[in-house]
């Protein structure tokens, strides 16, 4: 194991070398996802928020056939 | 219409994208997360040492896999430019947006490993020679593009802009490929090519064409994925998109 840690002596260019590339690799996959989550939940905010503006405009009409009917 | 524009055109829909993508994106990352770790462990623990690097030639795994993806995808940016002044085609420009973050980093992985690589081999962590050159060159393109779409609010001049450079840019891939051959480098020459048998026996290139595929794979389940939130940030407006999400939610 401790051999094959060592890369017959390059074993700090060698793990260097695929620790910063997995890294990457790793970064590059979660990015995606961390935008989807923030588009998914901004999306959803702003549904709300539209769905009660129309229920409070659709309130005001009622209140106003009311008075006026 | 004929019936190849009509295909062309709805292949040029986000909405078309989306409705399709999402098993793309599930079979690339499947492909590529498999065959990475298949490659990588055998690369790294079975492959033989090399009779005069030893053993960091086995950066070779992830050096020449990300650094013949990073041409490929500038490459990709170039087709996509043409579409997007041709035809004006919404999805290749999201694809441009896309695509340069990751090119970025893909060949930033290419060149830091190759430096690392160089360290023990050459006795050098860089030299200006011109492969090492093309290849800053094609990094700095992929940071002009991320940089150009920024800078310009308009996003449909920021667009024709970033397509311009993705054009033009694309002369320098030749020039990487060819660099080892056109001037005097260090760079060794590929180990493998169409024409001509391997300069390595099996045990040491099936590993690599494993590693390749699996680097194109996971990386394009990137980018579908990237494009997939593009589609739905811009198109956040259209009733489909909302429709999707009450859906989702």
């Amino acid at each position: 194991m401790s051999e094959f840690l060592a890369m017959g002596g390059h074993g700090l260019y060698v793990w260097l070398a695929y620790g910063i590339s997995f890294a990457v690799l790793a970064a590059l996959g979660l990015r995606p996802i961390v935008a989807r989550r923030r588009f998914l939940s901004h999306a959803r905010r702003e549904a709300h928020a539209r769905r009660d503006a129309d229920a409070r405009r659709d309130e005001q009409r009622r209140g106003r056939e009311r008075r006026e009917g | 219409m004929g019936r190849f524009t009509t295909w062309f055109h709805r292949m040029g829909s986000p909405r078309w994208f989306f409705d399709l993508s999402r098993p793309w994106l599930v079979g690339f990352l499947a492909v590529g997360v498999t065959l990475l770790g298949v490659g990588t462990v055998w690369g790294l623990g079975f492959a033989p040492p090399d009779y005069q690097q030893g053993d960091s030639y086995r950066i070779i795994y992830i050096h020449v896999p990300s650094a013949h993806l990073a041409e490929a995808l500038y490459v990709a940016m170039g087709v996509a430019g043409i579409v997007v002044l041709v035809w004006r085609m919404k999805l290749a420009d999201m694809f441009i947006a896309v695509t340069a973050p990751v090119g970025m980093a893909v060949t930033g992985i290419a060149l830091l490993t190759g430096a690392i690589w160089g360290r023990p081999t050459w006795g050098a962590w860089w030299v200006w020679d011109a492969r090492t050159t093309s290849v800053l060159v094609l990094f700095f393109l992929y940071l002009g593009i991320v940089a150009l779409r920024q800078a310009i609010p308009r996003a449909d001049q920021a667009g024709r802009a970033a397509a311009v450079l993705a054009i033009v840019g694309t002369v320098n891939v030749p020039i990487i490929k060819y660099s080892v051959d056109w001037w005097l480098t260090l760079h060794q020459p590929a180990s493998i090519t169409f024409t001509a048998a391997p300069a390595m026996p099996p045990s040491m290139w099936v590993p690599l064409l494993i590693n390749m595929v699996g680097f194109y794979a996971l990386v394009a389940a990137f980018l579908v994925a990237g494009l997939r939130n593009e589609v739905l940030l811009r198109e956040a407006d259209a009733q489909w998109v909302r429709d999707w999400l009450e859906r989702a939610s």
